[in-house]
């Protein structure tokens, strides 16, 4: 037996929703559910989104009120919540694709993968909040 | 063998349904992501800046169609990843059967505004 007994390690099998916060998600994890938070936003506010493309295309008119209605912090943070939503669930998706031809998914590739399409979606989505406040 | 497979008896194995959702996703998210890249490209190069350059672009038929081909491809995908959503944090199962049921009924009625929006311009 060995002199010092190992530390009690956290042990997670099926981890519960009240474990979520104490478990060390390793980035590729993080990258995966936040893949699944962003479908799911998408899913829910479909309805929004082909409400804007009907607003956006039926006149000119519709058009103008749609501006008027998106002129304000809260609809600029929902549109923010959407672009994010896709965004991440674009570069989320490539990173599925790349690893199903087998690259990057060792031990070592995998983390470094997982924080270039974290660094994509971040940088991609600070563009598009951005264009939504009008500042570029 | 034969004739006791059936009832509670049944083996239900071999639903084979892994694989095809695995390449119908693929396959949905490449229709998907080309859509976007091709209608950011279209928007931001549209003839006019404001509302007749957005909806001069959907006026052509090949933006109708590719947005309506897309917006399938959507809902089979959301369809796939929604399901497994429910399947994986709804175990009791009429709660399970009726968010199914709302998903696909949620999913059909926006393809079919979609389709009245897109059609019209």
């Amino acid at each position: 037996m060995p002199e010092t007994i190992a530390k009690k390690r956290p042990e997670f099998r099926n981890i519960h929703i009240t474990q979520i916060l104490g478990y060390r998600l390793p980035l590729a994890g993080v990258m995966s559910i936040l893949h699944r938070v962003s479908g799911a936003v998408m899913f829910l506010l479909l309805p929004l989104i082909v409400w804007l493309l009907d607003k956006s295309l039926t006149s000119e008119l519709s058009y103008a009120e749609l501006l008027g209605f998106v002129d304000s912090v809260p609809a600029k943070l929902l549109l923010c919540a959407i672009a994010w939503a896709f965004i991440h669930h674009f570069w989320g998706g490539i990173r599925h694709l790349v690893n199903d031809v087998h690259i990057g998914i060792s031990r070592e590739a995998s983390p470094k993968m997982a924080s270039i399409f974290m660094v994509l979606s971040l940088l991609t989505s600070l563009l598009a909040f951005l264009a939504i406040f009008g500042v570029i | 063998m034969a004739g006791r497979n059936i009832g509670q008896k049944r083996l239900v194995v071999g639903a084979h349904y892994g694989l095809r959702d695995w390449l119908s996703q693929r396959v949905t998210a490449i229709v998907l992501a080309s859509y976007s890249l091709v209608l950011l490209f279209a928007a931001l190069s549209a003839s006019e800046p404001g509302y007749y350059g957005w909806a001069g672009l959907f006026a052509q038929t090949w933006v109708k169609v590719f947005t309506l081909v897309a917006f399938l491809a959507f809902i089979y995908h959301a369809w796939v990843g929604v399901r497994d959503i429910w399947m994986d944090y709804v175990k009791p199962l009429a709660i399970r059967l009726a968010l199914q049921v709302f998903t696909i009924l949620w999913l059909l009625g926006s393809f079919v505004w979609a389709v009245e929006v897109v059609w019209r311009v």
